[in-house]
Parts: structure tokens; sequence; C-alpha cells
């Protein structure tokens, strides 16, 4: 057993840690300002964003990484423009984490969007009234009252990302060392019917994913 | 001088108020009295001019944003800043320290300084919220129903802390209220307001400490009784401590004089 753990590659485990990691550390800062202002607004074109952002919640995996597909290839103007800069996204790492911030968005933006919503507006025109901007309210009022609802955030996006498949494999493929990740790489494994292998690496991903939930629960209870 | 000419859906405000005036509104459930110290405040829109000791915070739809203009609200829910101890909610809106311990001293907060909100009680919370609001020595202080979540006892005390604060620091507040007593303690001037309009205004010219009201009807809620009271043809319900006034009958006269105590 302990030979067989230690013949497999884990390579791409760590690919999957990264693209996690990267992604939700983008996707934080990507989403923060969106999540403030959809908290903050009256406007009626609040329901449209929020119904775009949820997209990925609804949409197949495949029929998000087609478009994915369409829309990096070479031939589509993204593509194009992007090849000028020599950057290629289709079957690339950088691909991948494109399409993770994507496919990912709703997990992100959900919890902190209503964590927002849910603390007092007491507060934050206090903290106006104190003569203090949008961006100093945002970080020293409003996140430090929500901090369940980033941590759920910040994890959910992790663990999710950690998960995915569908999207990845048909963007990144699956290129050993690049864009095979840990679950594409159980896929295959059971494909050529090495059980063992996917036994190994599917018993990890169960044992990390619920750590990574139990701790989500337990820092809940704890506040 | 303050000059408010305001109007918006089922609001319609015109009032001149001085420097240094108590200005109590009341009126029914619904009437715009919040409605009213938020467009004030700039927390809600509307047209019209406010115009504050010579500055121009709404003129017609130019208005100045919630951050320009010099406020201090104080919200019947406290709307603390909970990640920030006692100390830090007041520092916060002014960074001055020993005004900081000024402010708190004089609501009897100070040695209260290094607890978070979660740890003090409803009157406690309400005082740093006080001590918060003055701290940046606004132009103009608003009072929504600050004291309305508070038992008697507790509203008294802060009855009195709001008169020390309103004088010391030599402010001019409104304050929207139910609590005729209250208005008629604190208030040098009282706008009734209905369904957005202005119905009357009255000057409180009388002494408070003489001031009589009628025994209407009185009604027995565990140890406080709820009277309702005529004061000067306004009606009236308040909340008292059983012990004081079991003595009162119906169509007696009560000396007001016991909320100032």
């Amino acid at each position: 057993m302990f030979e067989s753990i230690k013949s497999l590659d884990f390579t791409p485990f760590l690919i999957s840690f990264k693209l996690a990691f990267i992604t939700t550390i983008i996707l934080f800062f990507l989403v923060l300002p969106l999540a403030w202002w959809m908290s903050q607004t009256k406007s009626k074109f609040k329901p449209f964003i929020e119904a775009l952002g949820a997209m990925p919640l609804v949409l197949p995996p495949s029929v998000l990484g087609f478009y994915l597909l369409v829309l990096f290839s070479q031939d589509s103007p993204l593509g194009k423009f992007l090849e000028h800069f020599n950057i290629e996204l289709l079957f690339s790492f950088s691909g991948l984490v494109v399409a993770s911030i994507i496919y990912s968005f709703p997990f992100m933006l959900q919890p902190i969007q209503s964590g927002l919503e849910s603390l007092n507006k007491g507060i934050i025109e206090q903290s106006f009234i104190a003569k203090k901007s949008s961006f100093t309210t945002l970080f020293r009022v409003a996140l430090p009252n929500i901090k369940p609802s980033l941590l759920t955030a910040i994890i959910v996006t992790f663990a999710h990302t950690v998960g995915e498949f569908g999207v990845v494999l048909m963007v990144g493929g699956s290129i050993p060392g690049q864009t095979k990740v840990a679950s594409v790489a159980i896929y295959e494994m059971v494909e050529v019917m090495d059980y063992k292998a996917a036994h190994i690496y599917s018993l990890l991903m169960l044992i990390i994913s619920f750590l990574v939930l139990l701790s989500v629960y337990i820092f809940k209870t704890k506040r | 001088m303050i000059k408010v000419d305001i109007k918006r859906d089922n609001l319609e405000f015109k009032l001149d108020i001085k420097l240094g005036e108590f200005l109590a509104i009341v009126g029914q459930s619904g009437s715009g009295k919040t409605t009213l110290l938020r467009v004030i405040a700039g927390l809600e829109e509307a047209r019209g001019v406010i115009e504050v000791d010579g500055k121009y915070w709404l003129m017609n739809n130019q208005s100045l944003k919630v951050q320009n203009r010099s406020i201090g609200f104080l919200m019947q829910d406290y709307a603390l800043f909970n990640n920030m101890r006692v100390i830090e909610n007041v520092t916060f809106v002014n960074s001055d320290l020993e005004l900081a311990k000024r402010v708190l001293s004089f609501v009897d907060m100070w040695e209260y300084k290094d607890r978070y909100p979660h740890n003090l009680s409803g009157g406690q919370k309400q005082r740093v919220a006080l001590a918060r609001a003055i701290i940046s020595k606004p132009k103009l202080l608003l009072l929504d129903e600050p004291l309305s979540a508070l038992d008697l006892q507790m509203r008294i005390k802060l009855q009195n802390y709001i008169l020390k604060l309103h004088k010391e620091f030599n402010l001019t507040t409104i304050m929207v209220s139910h609590d005729l007593g209250e208005v008629y303690k604190m208030a040098n001037r009282v706008v009734t307001l209905n369904s957005g309009k202005i119905s009357k205004v009255e000057d409180i010219k009388y002494d408070t400490n003489s001031l009589k009201a009628k025994l209407i009807d009185k009604s027995i809620n565990k140890n406080s009784y709820e009277l309702t009271l005529d004061i000067n043809g306004i009606v009236s319900k308040i909340l008292v401590q059983k012990s004081i006034f079991n003595k009162y009958k119906l169509g007696d006269l009560i000396d007001l004089n016991w909320s100032i105590k």
C-alpha cells in the first residue's frame, strides 16, 4: 500500500491546489467591490447582474466549458487580441485560472454579498456620518463584521475550484504537469482501470474536502 | 440659523431653526419624522433647501454628501461598530484622545472604554452612541427616538445626559420622540407632523417643573403602569414605575416634575 502511495505522482494535486489558491485570491479582490456595490445599490440593473453572476451555478460545466473553448480559441476576437501579447489561454494554466474564476464566481460573490446585505445598515451610515469614505467603511467597518461570510466565501471557492472537472477538462485538456488536475487524473485512472491509484486519489480528495468543510463549521460554531 | 425647506414623497417640511435650539418632532408612526431626520443627514434624497449656518447642504438637486455634512446621529438601535472597543467606536469619528476621554467621562462610560459593545447593556450602548455622535462637535445633533428601547430609569438618566451635552457642547438638536413627557422636558419647541406635513408648531415657554398632566387611563403592565395623560390637550401614553403611581386615580392632575428628577 505504502509502496503504491510512494510511487504515485502527486503533481495533479499540486496543480489543483495551486489553481485553487490563485483563483481564490484573484476572485476575492475582484468580487469585493462588486459585492459592496451590490449591497449598497438600488439600481434596476442589480437583478441582471445577480442573474449573470449566478449562471455558473446552473449551467452544465460542459456548456460553460464549450463557450470558454470558443472564446479562448485563436480564431475568436479575444484569442486574436491576446495573441499580440503572446498569451494563449487554451490548454494552458492561465486559461484554467480564467475559467476557474468564471466557474467559481458565484461561490465567492454570494456569501460576501449576503453578508454585507445582512449587516445593520445603521453601522454603515454611522461610518459615513463619521466622514469616512466607502473604502474605509468597507475595510474598517463592514468586512470585520462579516468574518464568517468571508471565511465561507474563501473556503467554498477554494474547495469548489479543487473539485472542478468538466470545465477544466474542456478548457485545459489534460497536459501532465500543466493542466492535469487531480479530478482529471482520477477520471483517467478509472479509464485505464487503475482502481488502486484512483482509490488513493479519491480518498485523499474526500478527506481534504471533509476537513475543509469541518473547519468552516467549527469556526462558525465558535462564533 | 438653520433653514429647512424640503419636499419629497409624503413629506413637506419648512422651518427655521435657531442655533442652539432643542427642537422636538412628534407625530404618529408613518408621519415622516424619521425620514425628515434622514433627509437632513443626507441619508435620503429630497428636493429643496437645507442651509446650515450659511452653508448649503441641499440646494435644489445639489446635495452635499453625508460625509461633508456636520452631523451627529443617535439611532434607536445604537448602531455601534461591534468590531471595535468602546474607545475605538468614539475615536473612529475623532482621533482626539483627550476629547474622547472627556466625552466618555461625561456619559460615565470611560471606565468601560476597553469593552466591546456585546458586553454592554442597552443603556450603556446608547451612552457610547451618544458620545460617538457628539465627539465630532456636529453642527446638528439628530436623535431618532433614542431612548425608546430603554427602561424608564435609564431613559431619565439618558435624558439628563443629552440635556447636559446639548448645553455643554452648545449643540443644535433635533429629536424625534413618541414620549411627550420627554419632549416637554427637553425641547424648546415642538413640531407636530401629520402625514408628512407640519400641523402644529408650539414653543415650550412654561416651566416644566410646574407642568400638570391629567390622568385619563392607566393599565398595569408587570412592574409598571401605562398611563394615558392629557398634557395641554395632547394625549400621550407613558410607561412609569408602579410604586410611584399607585396613589393616582383617573382624573387626577399629575405633576410632570417626576420625569425630571
